[in-house]
């Protein structure tokens, strides 16, 4: 697995898209800091802008390697090689590649505005730490899309309407339900729903670590009692490691049966 | 070498291997006949393991495929269109096979005998047809593997290179290798094969030597006789 891995890798790594993603943090990362000039605005900034971006260019990203890779698959395919270890390496080296995009494209401008003398590090980290979970999740969803759709129009426009409905959607019914059942008490099921989509648990995540969440009113105080604590955080992180997991499980079973 | 029981295959309802008993013994040369669509790329795949069949089980060197990937080591198998990465240069992916297969010293042989040298520096998506399926050739042959399996190698290749070809497929043969052939070009399998096994609609139609198609097909030449088997079943 570490061959293909390496040998996927080494193949982002050439490919212009990887560079045209890491310059694209850079850029943000020195914009937002050295014109903003105020650490904890940039760390919201960037959230707002990373929430979005990243299980973007995952999802875009894994269903275009999966494609543009199919030749190179075909050729494993037929090598003394195991199935998972392929795809899984496959996948690893695309996540791998994008969170390193993400991390040194953040990460440097960071370091040298001065970010190990600052309080705001460890809201910094969370980011980054999301950002990363994001990815892994995004790429490995956008791997099942592709391994299930031999039609490669067909697998991007679900891939898009997964990120579409995760991003955007989503919080559109859970507003309107927040709304609609709003004699209820709802912190229960707010919280709950929160947790089942990754992109909103990453932005509670981080929101609730800034210390605004007095702006959410009464849930935000429930969830700041939740998210709040090391339990909270524990959860979280659990529920976003399962995100990975499932995901991936279900590339190794389906690589199994699939016909090549 | 080989052995097929009862194999089963198909693409949602599109049947495409039904029943498949297929014996092929050590050493020789076997050409996998049939009109197009008729199973044999499916047939070579699920041997490789590419392909999951439906039903039946497949044993290659007295060992079941299923849920085995170490087997593969013992094929050398030359796919029907030269698909390669393109961004990759012919030089690294003869040596990235090599990582992944582990090493050997015929390759530089082999690309001389097929004069790739001027082509080592360049893309795979830059080259033609015909010098693809020569480095195709090369990745195949490099290993030195009991059994090997050649879908379509003529395809592309120029009139000096089809010598080359046909060599070293005696040459392997030599060496007492198992190699399993299909093709359309049926002056090239008459050429080169010992045995022929005819696939028609799913199923194994004919096994045995060319003489022996002959006469029961009662044609004078083996042309003809492939061409009789295909009017009498599809008039």
């Amino acid at each position: 697995m570490l061959k293909i891995l390496k040998y996927s890798f080494y193949d982002l790594m050439r490919s212009r898209w990887s560079y045209v993603y890491l310059a694209f943090y850079l850029m943000l990362g020195i914009v937002l800091l050295f014109l903003n000039n105020d650490l904890s605005k940039a760390v919201i900034t960037l959230m707002n802008v990373i929430i979005v971006l990243v299980p973007l260019i995952g999802t875009i990203f894994g269903v275009m390697y999966y494609y543009n890779s199919k030749e190179f698959t075909e050729l494993l395919l037929a090598q003394p090689l195991k199935r998972s270890s392929i795809f899984m390496g496959q996948y690893l080296g695309v996540a791998l590649s994008l969170s390193m995009s993400l991390v040194l494209g953040l990460g440097i401008p960071f370091i040298f505005y001065g970010i190990f003398k600052s309080n705001a590090i460890w809201d910094f980290s969370l980011l980054l730490i999301t950002g990363t979970f994001l990815t892994f999740i995004f790429t490995a969803l956008a791997f099942n899309i592709a391994l299930s759709n031999e039609n490669r129009i067909k697998g991007f426009g679900y891939a898009i309407l997964l990120w579409l409905f995760l991003a955007v959607i989503y919080d559109g019914l859970f507003l309107m339900s927040l709304l609609v059942f709003e004699d209820y008490p709802l912190d229960q099921f707010s919280l709950f729903a929160s947790m089942l989509n990754p992109i909103d648990l990453s932005r509670t995540l981080i929101l609730l670590k800034l210390d605004i969440s007095a702006l959410l009113g009464y849930t935000g105080a429930v969830f700041k009692q939740f998210f709040g604590t090391n339990f909270g955080l524990i959860i979280s992180f659990l529920a976003l490691s399962l995100w990975v997991i499932l995901p991936v499980f279900r590339i190794v079973r389906k690589s199994k049966k699939k016909d090549f | 070498m080989v052995s097929i029981q009862n194999l089963h295959k198909q693409f949602n309802k599109n049947v495409v291997l039904s029943g498949i008993d297929l014996n092929i013994s050590e050493g020789g040369i076997f050409a996998v006949l049939g009109p197009n669509g008729s199973g044999k790329t499916t047939l070579i795949k699920s041997i490789l393991g590419m392909v999951i069949p439906n039903k039946g089980e497949i044993l290659v060197l007295g060992k079941t495929i299923k849920n085995n990937s170490t087997y593969r080591n013992k094929i050398d198998y030359l796919p029907q269109i030269a698909n390669f990465p393109s961004n990759l240069k012919v030089k690294e992916l003869i040596k990235m096979i090599k990582d992944l297969r582990g090493n050997t010293t015929e390759d530089e042989r082999l690309i001389t005998l097929f004069k790739l040298e001027p082509f080592l520096n360049k893309k795979l998506g830059n080259l033609s047809g015909g010098t693809k399926q020569k480095v195709n050739l090369v990745l195949t042959f490099m290993f030195n593997s009991p059994l090997i399996i050649l879908d379509e190698p003529t395809t592309g290749l120029d009139p000096i290179s089809l010598i080359r070809l046909k060599d070293l497929i005696q040459t392997e043969k030599a060496k007492g290798k198992t190699i399993l052939i299909t093709s359309h070009i049926m002056s090239f399998v008459e050429e080169v094969s010992d045995e022929i096994v005819f696939i028609l609609e799913g199923k194994i139609y004919f096994k045995g030597s060319i003489d022996a198609l002959k006469t029961k097909t009662n044609q004078p030449d083996f042309e003809h006789a492939i061409a009789s088997i295909l009017t009498d079943n599809h008039a």
